[in-house]
This record gives structure tokens, sequence and C-alpha cells, in this order.
């Protein structure tokens, strides 16, 4: 788990301790969920390439492209399902795409 | 034009680890609509059933930062109408200080299909509100049905092109207009936002419009399905591109009945360019199917015309030729 949870529910809960309605309390808490293993390409960041022009943000389905300060900072590869949208779209060839290992 | 590096420190409110397919558009479409909720501002959101609603809230996890409900098929417009008027009611009696903004997501099969009495009601009522429809052209989760948001052509598990059929029959519905034509105070097409192109912003301009303009609002947006349309997610916002520059699906708003183009392409490209992208269409590209390409460029072109009227292009047009004449 990334972060202290305010219900974590597990497989092994009895109904009596789940949430009343099944109401889900942690708001996105689906990034505990790791999405990385579906990779069968993979982005990699070339840092000294990158202008920082944050196309490839803008376009993330993932969400996978750390920002900070305006500036990229890397690849969350926790989430990145490696879907290349964002490889597509760096005019300065910073995000190469190959095959996972 | 909105700055990239001062959206950037907006906190996203969709999160990763949800479940939608690699490359899927409709998680983009989600984060630059929700960026353009103000910083204070909550949201409540509902979903209609879709490729969207299953993947990004699979229990016990949510990918959504905001308040979110689940909705069956007909009723994403319903359900958020119902948590407006509650607001509305609880704010009256003092219980809620927070300014709260309520989007509905669904997609065609959930909007031009199934929800559009319930669609058409909400708007109808007035709710303050904003639905947006991610239009991917068929039923994308139970494994590509045709919708009525699905192209003429189209090779769907339920129009499928063979010998004797060559794919979906029928045109596309226009809902864009259906919605206009409830007069509303804000209705616009869009599309996912393509990187190094005149209307990289249009989604974020749109929903921030959609969103702050008071009354029930909606927003059609085309959405890159790499699965059901047949193509390589790396190359799926090239597709959507080639939606735009060949007027197959124009960027437009109406605004109290008033129609804008918000983007005229330089040069209107022939449909093939839209078509030879996707695998979906690829029967149609065959020798022998030329007259179907015919009869959807015809189609395209009727369509764009009536809409240069609407929006008063044809006048403009005229005055220019006018003035250069003089």
């Amino acid at each position: 788990m990334i972060k202290e949870r305010k219900v974590n529910i597990t497989p092994d809960m009895t109904w009596r301790e789940l949430t009343p309605g099944g109401v889900i309390q942690d708001a996105g808490n689906a990034e505990d969920f790791k999405t990385g293993d579906w990779r069968s390409m993979r982005p990699v960041w070339n840092t000294e390439k990158c202008k920082h022009c944050l196309l490839c943000w803008v376009v993330c389905p993932d969400n996978s492209i750390k920002v900070e300060d305006g500036k990229m900072t890397g690849i969350d590869y926790d989430h990145c399902k490696g879907c290349g949208v964002c490889t597509a779209q760096c005019k300065f060839g910073a995000l190469d795409y190959v095959p996972e290992e | 034009m909105p700055n990239l590096k001062e959206l950037s420190k907006k906190p996203a409110r969709l999160t990763g680890g949800h479940r939608m397919c690699a490359g899927c558009g409709a998680p983009m479409v989600v984060n630059w609509v929700t960026k353009a909720l103000k910083e204070g501002d909550k949201a409540v959101i509902a979903n209609a059933t879709g490729c969207l609603e299953v993947s990004s809230f699979l229990y016990p996890y949510t990918a959504w930062k905001d308040s979110w409900i689940h909705s069956a098929f007909e009723n994403a417009a319903a359900t958020i109408s119902g948590a407006e008027a509650a607001y509305n009611a609880m704010k009256r009696k003092g219980r809620i200080d927070e300014t709260y903004k309520f989007i509905a997501f669904g997609g065609d099969g959930g909007t031009y299909d199934i929800g559009l009495q319930s669609l058409s009601g909400a708007m109808e009522r007035g709710h303050d509100m904003v639905y947006v429809c991610y239009d991917n052209g068929a039923y994308m989760n139970t494994g590509i049905q045709r919708s009525s948001a699905t192209p003429f052509g189209a090779d769907t598990t339920t129009s499928p092109a063979g010998k004797v059929v060559p794919g979906k029959q029928q045109f596309r519905k226009d809902l864009t207009q259906i919605m206009a034509a409830h007069n509303l105070p804000y209705v616009a097409q869009t599309v996912a936002p393509v990187p190094g192109t005149k209307y990289m912003f249009d989604l974020y301009n749109k929903s921030e419009k959609a969103i702050y303009t008071k009354g029930a609002n909606f927003l059609n947006v085309l959405t890159p399905c790499p699965r059901g349309w047949r193509i390589e997610a790396a190359t799926e916002l090239d597709v959507i591109k080639a939606a735009v520059e060949t007027c197959w699906w124009p960027l437009y708003e109406v605004e109290n009945g008033k129609y804008k183009l918000t983007y005229k392409p330089a040069e209107k490209k022939p449909i093939t360019e839209w078509l030879k992208l996707q695998g979906r269409f690829k029967h149609l590209l065959k020798p022998g199917n030329e007259h179907l390409v015919e009869k959807i460029q015809a189609e395209v072109d009727r369509r764009w015309e009536r809409l240069l009227e609407l929006c008063g292009e044809k006048e403009i047009a005229k005055a220019e030729v006018a003035a250069s004449n003089k």
C-alpha cells in the first residue's frame, strides 16, 4: 500500500466490516493497484534530450508521466501500460519505445 | 491559450491504476475535462455503464479523486441531476458550504442510445450540470457492437463486414445537433487533445466553458479506441486529427442557439484519409467498393455544408469575396 487508507478492503473481510452501501471512502485508491505489469513495450526517457514541453504528459491515459514544478521528472512504471501514445508525441527523441524484457 | 506548465501544477483528479486498455482515449478525456475545474471546487461525477465506468471503479478501488456515482446504462443524466437537486436543497438549508460541480460521463452507447431519454429529460429541466459523451463509435466494453454513433461502413461484431453486407448500413446519428435542439446554454463538439494542432486545448477550453456556464450543458468528444477502431494505440491521435481535417468530426459550439465553428481546416481532406488509418474500414478501400467511399464522402460533404450554413461561415465567405472584388 502506498499510503495509509481509511478502510483497506481485503478479500477476507466479512460484510460486517465493510462500509455501508459498499462505499469506497478512499478517493483515488486505484493508485495502489499496479498496472505496470501489463506492459509489453516500455517508454524510456532520455533526460538530456528532453525539452520539458510536457506533450507526453498531455496525452498519457494513465497519468504516468511524472511532472514537478512544470518539468518532467520521470515515468511511473507502476502504472504505465506501455501504450506508446507519449512516445509518438515526442518531437525531440527524448522518449524511446523499446520491448519490455 | 492555457499554459501547460501552470496546468501541470494542478493535481490530477483521476489516478493511474485504472483498468482501461493501454492507450484508451477515455481517461485522456476525463483528465482534460476535470482539469478545467477550479482547484478549490469539488465535483460529483456520475458515470453511465461503459468502459470508463467498469474500468475506473473496480471494487475496492476507485481511480477518481472526486465523489463518483455508478449509474446504470440509461440514467447517468438522471443520477447527476438528482445529486444536483439535493445539493441545491442542502445549500439552501446551510448544510453545505463548498462549491460542487456536477458532471456526467457516458460513452456513445450510454448516451446516443440507451441514455438518450434521461439525458433529454435532465437537459430540459435545466440542472446546473455538464454531460460529457466520450464517443468512440461502438459498444467497446462488451466487444465492439454497433451503436447509433457507429459510422457508416464500420466493421463491428453486430454489423460485420462480409461478402454481402459491407459493415454498418446506416449513417451515424448526429447527437450534438439533437442536444443543440434542446436550446441549451452551451453545447459543443470536440476531440481528445491532439498535441501540435490548433485544437490541442479545444477540449479544455470547451470544458471550462461548459462547467462554468450555468445550466445544463453538453459536450460530445470524439475519443479514440485502439481495440474497436483496429489501430495501433500509438497512432490513435493521428486518427483523431484525420477526423477533424476531413471534416468528418467538425469542431464547433452552440452558445444560446448561436453556432460557431471553432476550427476550420485550411484544406478539407478527402474522407479516405480518415478511413485508411483504421482496420474497421479496411474492406471499404478494396477494389469494387469505391461507390461506398463516394457515398460516405457525399454524406460528410452534405453535413459539413449544412454546418457551415448554421455557423454563418457561408455569409462570411461571401462577404470576403465581395470585399476582395471591390
